[in-house]
Order: C-alpha cells, then structure tokens, then sequence
C-alpha cells in the first residue's frame, strides 16, 4: 500500500494555536509522526538579559495565558530560594488558592475543548459555562480573568477578605454541583467512550521513558504529581494524586476531570487553613547562584533554571514546560491510529503551544 | 551557589546517562548556559521518585557533544532547540532538525548566545 504524507494543523479545529505534525498515512492508519514547531516562538527567556529580576515576574506570566499564576510562582520561587528569602504563611496559602483555582479553570477549559474535538458540542458550551464561574472568582479577587499578577518575590500582591472567602465558597460549591453533574456524559457517554477508549495508548514506561508528566503520565498509572513535593503550602495540605491506569485517551480525561474535583477540594483546604499575618516579605540584595524548581501546572511539571550572577539582571532563565515534555510521547502514541482518531489523541496531551513556545 | 551537580566529560556523558536510565530515572530536560566567549555549561537534569539529580557538561563552543537521543529518545527536541539557540551541534542525533526546528533560513546567528555568535554548522540528516 502506498503511503501518504498528510500535513495535520499548523491551522485545524481543534488546535487553539499552531503546532504542526507531519503523518504519514498507510490506507488512513498512520504509520509515523514527525512533529514541526516555531510558529510562535517568543524568546521570552532571553529577556531576562534586558529585564530585571522583579520585571521578569510579569514576562513569565505571558508564557502562558491559561496557567500564568503558576509560571510566575515557580520563577518567584526560584528566586527566594537563591536569595534565603523566607515568605510568609498567609502568602503560601494564598499562592495555592489561585493556583488550583487555575487547575480548576484549565482543566474545564480542556475538558469542553476536549468535547469539541469528537463532536460534542453541547457538552463543550456546558464545561465552558461552569468555568466562567471560576474566572468571575479571579477577576473579583485578582483584577484579571487570567493574568492575575498575584505574585511577587517575597510573597504576594493581594489579600483576600473574609467576605471574598464566604463567596468563593458558595461558587465553588456551585462549581462543584455542575462539574460533577456532567460526569456520567463525559467519562460514561458510549460515543465518546467509543472515541476515547484504547486510543493513543502510551504505557506507564513508556511515558518514564519518553518524559511525559501530568495527566499524560498520571493517564498511565503513574502515580506522580510534582504538588508531592510540599511547594508553597501543600505541606499542610491533604494531597494525594490522581492516576488512571490504562494509558488511553479516556484515562487521561479521567485524570483531568477528578483533578477538576480534587482542586475544587484543595482550594477549600487552604482556606481553611488560611493563616493571619502579612502577605510579602521586603526582598533585599540580587540574586547569585543556581537554582532548579519544580511545580505541577495543569499541564504536568514545570521546571525554571535560574542562574543569577549578584546584579538585578539574571545570566539564564531556563523554562521547561509541561506540553515541551509531552511531544515526544505524543510521537509515540499516535503510530496505528485511524487518522479520524488523530485531533482527539493530539487534544489528549492538552497541548499548549503557547507554552511550548515560550 | 551553584547547584550539585556531577561533573562528566564528553567521553563519559552517554555512560552515565545510560546508567541512569538502567537505574529508572526520567529524563526532565537539559539546560544550555553561555559561560563566556569560549564555553558553554549544559546541564542534564534527572528525575527518579521527585528527586532530581543533574550532570554537569563544560564543553568548548566549537566542538559537537554527543546526542542522549539514542538513550532517551525524549531528549531529541532539547536537543534541537539547544542547536537553534545557541548553535551548539549534536553528534547521533535521532531526529534532526538541523537548525530549524524555530529558525527559517535567513537567521544567521545564534539568538540565545550572550557572548558572541557562534556560527551554525550542523547539517540536515
């Protein structure tokens, strides 16, 4: 049989942004993928020559625009560790309660992209109407739907009343409610179990191997999440990950949707375990040194290299983001499929090339 | 302070990185530093269980370093944007993009490179 190379994106329906995968395609069973990035690179690491360490905060929040707060924990948690900067309590929580409050919006974001990618429409308007909840909760406690410019080095910027507290609550219960109201449709749904189930299979090994993190190797049975290290104040909090065994499309939406759940969980946690005190520590000297950090975005494991040379400019920083990660198993798991079953697997990995990009 | 990490060679890199991948440890990424006018640093970063361990290589700008692709394939693309940004080229590589994986043709410099440009040499495979 003859063999075909077919382009998949940089422009499709279920890619947000570009990337680009080149199959090549064996009477519709794709035989080999070879993926081709760049669209969209920004550099944005090499601003760190031109901008200073404070300035850099605000860059790496634009790495990404669904899961900006925890770019910019990782990086400021970098710098306070090469600097012996000790931030307080009330700070730690709080960098928590916005970041699950990310997972939570990232993940519904996904979920109903996840459901336009097979077809399902009204279950995409559904996840995307909870989510909107979620991103009221940021606008009125940070001033943004997105980038919500919460960290600083030392600590954090905002506060968040007693009365914000109560009424984050009530819509997280809301949340909660609708979220879990849809779960029979999208994990029990015999069409979309017909398109998820075996598909883009990737092993618990192979996903060792080849790098992959998040819910792409949580979806493998791999029982990692980089929240096991106790980062800002997961030390107080009940945390446990999430993983599904079969490697397929649907264990990895299976992760997501009970990670959607969880974080509603650890949201409420860390308010209720919110310390009195003040918000940032007064941040002195430049920083000198080398420092690896690690957090656990939506997307999986983040990693910042930072190399600091004692001026206000930093001499590297090193961003390693999730989706980066996860191309190589993706190379991997789409081989044998139909080609129709291509854009869900794609979805699967959660791609974002903003990301990928950076 | 800089961080621990063991110091390898270009002799003894893929050794090392071959034992690491026997004793089950993930590959996270590797880090390209510009160092000066003559070197860089590139650091090979490891994972097993949430610790992480990191390999240290100080290699002169000039000369190729070996490719960890042929023991974790998962280091290919690292690999590639490390040649793109900083021009550095990579013997055995897997899949190889050959300075284009960000860059078109008309790029003539490294943009990552802090001190000098170093010209590209790598070819397509």
């Amino acid at each position: 049989m003859a063999q075909t190379i077919l382009p998949f994106g940089p422009q499709h329906p279920v890619l947000p942004e570009p990337i680009h995968l080149k199959l090549t395609v064996e009477d519709e069973i794709v035989v080999d993928a070879l993926p081709a990035l760049g669209y969209v690179h920004r550099g944005l690491e090499k601003l760190c020559d031109i901008r200073d360490y404070n300035q850099m905060v605000q860059i790496v929040e634009r790495v990404c625009g669904i899961c900006s707060k925890i770019h910019a924990m990782c990086y400021c948690q970098g710098i306070e560790e090469m600097m012996g900067v000790q931030v307080p309590d009330r700070a730690k929580v709080l960098r928590v309660v916005w970041s699950e409050l990310h997972r939570v919006h990232s993940h519904l974001l996904w979920l109903g992209l996840f459901a336009d990618a097979f077809g399902f429409e009204a279950l995409f308007y559904q996840f995307w109407k909870i989510r909107e909840k979620v991103m009221d909760i940021n606008e009125a406690t940070t001033g943004n739907r997105v980038i919500v410019s919460v960290n600083e080095v030392g600590g954090v910027r905002r506060d968040l009343s007693a009365e914000q507290i109560r009424w984050i609550e009530a819509e997280l219960k809301v949340v909660e409610k609708q979220v879990r109201e849809l779960r029979s449709t999208i994990l029990d749904d015999y069409t979309v179990k017909k398109r998820t189930v075996g598909k883009g299979v990737l092993t618990g090994a192979q996903a060792l191997e080849l790098g992959a993190v998040g819910p792409t190797l949580r979806g493998s049975g791999v029982f990692q999440d980089a929240r096991q290290l106790k980062y800002a104040a997961f030390d107080r909090i009940d945390f446990q990950p999430i993983a599904y065994p079969n490697g397929d499309s649907w264990s990895r939406c299976a992760v997501r949707y009970d990670e959607t759940l969880q974080s509603i969980d650890l949201v409420r946690q860390a308010l209720a375990r919110l310390p009195e005190g003040e918000l940032s520590t007064k941040v002195k000297g430049k920083p000198e040194g080398e420092v690896v950090t690690r957090v656990e975005q939506p997307r999986g494991e983040l990693l910042y290299y930072l190399k600091g040379n004692g001026t206000n400019n930093l001499d590297r920083c090193r961003i390693r983001t999730p989706t980066f990660s996860n191309i190589p198993p993706l190379v991997v798991m789409l081989p044998g499929l139909e080609l129709a079953d291509v854009p869900v697997v794609v979805l699967s990995i959660d791609p974002c090339i903003s990301c990928t990009e950076r | 302070m800089p961080i621990p990490a063991k110091q390898v060679t270009k002799e003894t890199l893929v050794a090392e990185v071959a034992q690491y991948k026997s004793a089950g440890w993930r590959f996270v990424t590797a880090t390209c530093v510009d160092l000066n006018e003559n070197e860089f640093d590139i650091l090979y970063h490891f994972d097993k269980d949430l610790t992480m361990e990191h390999l240290r290589l100080t290699v002169p700008k000039t000369e190729p370093v070996p490719s960890l692709s042929g023991v974790y394939l998962a280091a290919f693309l690292v690999e590639n944007e490390i040649q793109d940004q900083f021009g550095l080229c990579f013997d055995g590589l897997a899949l190889n993009f050959a300075n284009h994986l960000y860059l078109d043709d008309e790029v003539a410099t490294t943009p990552f490179c802090k001190f000098g440009v170093v010209r590209k040499t790598a070819a397509a495979e």
